[in-house]
């Protein structure tokens, strides 16, 4: 659709600017003028200029906290968008069936974040949770709580369980959007159900693709509540991710220097990603095909 | 074919066991619960519920919860509805960076605002209030809400609004008479998905607030470390904090999908 031009469309948007900039930008303010002062007391601060970014970013802790939080994001794309897509082409597409689908793949969403953590807290227990005791008859040693690989595949697990819906759901919707006649016209040309997925649905799917990566990605980077209640972290660090290391470091230590330094750090490898992602999918997009 | 309802069917067996788990639990005795594994409650009981329901520490946490979800529901779709409209109809001068400026709204950690946040609302006297927790989740609703309503407006012809204003309507009657009505699936999605964020985010709402206002999520939280853990009374608040997600999400089941795909279908 081709939008007019017209600058006084932006009276409009003056109550969202303002209600998200007094949430932001006023925030955002106070995490910079922290991040370059130390703070002793109300009255008594000193500008240090860029000691505490270097501080921040040679913390042992932090870098590895960095690195978990990469492979767990990676994983979890690795696993929920092909599993997302695979679960949107088994849905029925019409009917009392695909709307009873929705709803029951909708519902891990709808649940509080941290109450996702006490599910699986109760779940993953090998003596009264079905999960942890149906491992443990298979003859697995599983503790989550002591186990560090098990702490990581009862975190992953979890989310999978909790965020693959969004990504079925998103394609679902995008797979609904294709008109009946690209299909018919694929099968009188005799195409494979290969074929049809690679070169008709896939390429539909794009948009919704990029939502759910972007999504997955940025919600998977910030994740706290989960982990916190499950495993707490532990054992030792093993699971601990970037917003508990900076929740620890701001509310734990209240060493508000090193943690709005590193609150403005993880904001900006987020905003990197997220564009990075952008932009690589919408050159695939374009590709060589017409 | 098989091989595809097979997949499905294990998926969602897989979303419904730990499910099941919390409500059998739910139903149990804590002696039940720690004394044997068993697949249905031997020793069914109410009683968990019973603590929830008289003791006002605990459900007051659902009406505080209640309280700032319906109020961020408010307040974030009046004002990204003008703006979406804004959005979908016209460009004007920093449209697109004010569009991606407020995604980047959406995409920071809500970890990053701890702090500032919890000084900001106690230095204008709005620590532990429900409009505090209302206000702070509109950082992620409004963006949200505006992406997802520009989605939905921009499927209307322009000629409906064309038609109307020559026909005379003013710019405010067209907007509430004609257009509201044209798009309301997409505002029932998105109040949805202001309910849905807000009613699931822990992190801020538990910042923001320390006695009056407290969430429910939160409750949750202080009463795992006390005292042992009580089994059956976690599991039973578990199992209520889902039943609102469930209820609603039963009125927006045809548009969800479309929702989830922020109207860009």
């Amino acid at each position: 659709m081709k939008k007019i031009e017209n600058n006084r469309a932006w009276f409009l948007v003056v109550p969202v600017f303002v209600l998200v900039a007094f949430s932001a930008i006023v925030p955002l303010m106070t995490v910079v003028n922290y991040s370059v002062q130390d703070i002793f007391d109300a009255d008594t601060r000193v500008f240090v200029g860029s000691e505490w970014y270097r501080e921040i970013l040679r913390d042992d802790g932090l870098q590895q906290a960095l690195l978990r939080q990469f492979v767990f994001s990676f994983a979890i794309l690795l696993i929920e968008i092909p599993l997302g897509i695979a679960i949107a082409l088994a849905m029925p597409r019409r009917g009392a069936r695909a709307s009873l689908t929705l709803v029951v793949l909708a519902l891990p969403l709808l649940i509080p974040w941290n109450v996702v953590g006490t599910i699986w807290q109760i779940f993953g227990r090998a003596d009264i949770g079905l999960g942890g005791v149906l491992v443990t008859r298979l003859g697995i040693d599983y503790n989550y709580a002591a186990n560090p690989i098990d702490a990581w595949a009862t975190v992953l697990v979890m989310d999978v369980w909790h965020w693959t819906s969004l990504v079925a759901l998103l394609c679902f919707s995008g797979l609904r959007a294709i008109p009946d006649a690209y299909f018919q016209a694929a099968r009188i040309d005799g195409a494979s159900n290969w074929a049809v997925f690679r070169f008709v649905q896939l390429p539909k799917l794009k948009n919704v693709l990029l939502i759910s990566v972007l999504l997955r990605f940025m919600d998977s980077f910030m994740i706290y509540s989960e982990p916190f209640v499950l495993t707490g972290g532990g054992p030792g660090n093993s699971t601990t991710f970037l917003s508990q290391s900076l929740a620890r470091l701001a509310v734990g230590q209240f060493d508000l220097g090193p943690a709005a330094a590193f609150s403005l750090i993880y904001f900006l490898i987020i905003l990197l990603f997220c564009w990075l992602f952008f932009t690589t999918m919408m050159q695939l997009g374009r590709g060589p095909r017409p | 074919m098989k091989a595809r309802n097979l997949l499905l069917i294990g998926y969602v067996v897989f979303l419904m066991l730990p499910l099941y788990w919390l409500l059998n639990m739910s139903f149990k005795t804590n002696e039940e619960i720690l004394g044997a594994f068993t697949l249905f409650p031997q020793d069914f009981t109410l009683d968990n519920y019973r603590v929830i329901l008289t003791d006002a520490s605990w459900y007051m946490g659902y009406v505080n919860s209640m309280i700032y979800v319906t109020l961020n529901t408010l307040i974030s779709l009046t004002v990204a509805l003008p703006a979406a409209y804004a959005f979908s109809r016209y460009t004007f001068v920093g449209d697109k960076h004010l569009f991606f400026w407020l995604l980047t709204n959406r995409m920071a950690p809500p970890a990053v605002f701890l702090l500032p946040f919890f000084q900001l609302y106690s230095s204008i006297g709005l620590f532990d209030t429900h409009i505090a927790v209302a206000l702070a989740h509109c950082l992620f609703n409004v963006p949200l809400s505006v992406w997802i309503l520009e989605g939905f407006m921009a499927g209307v012809p322009k000629e409906i609004d064309e038609t109307a204003f020559l026909d005379g309507y003013s710019f405010p009657r067209f907007f509430l008479t004609i257009f509201i009505p044209l798009i309301r699936s997409g505002i029932g999605v998105t109040a949805f998905f202001c309910f849905m964020f807000s009613w699931v985010e822990l992190l801020l709402a538990r910042t923001l607030t320390s006695v009056d206002a407290k969430p429910i999520a939160a409750v949750m939280t202080r009463t795992v470390s006390a005292s042992g853990m009580d089994w059956g009374v976690l599991a039973a608040a578990g199992t209520l904090t889902i039943l609102p997600g469930a209820l609603v999400i039963w009125f927006v089941r045809n548009h969800i999908a479309k929702g989830f795909a922020l109207g860009r279908v």
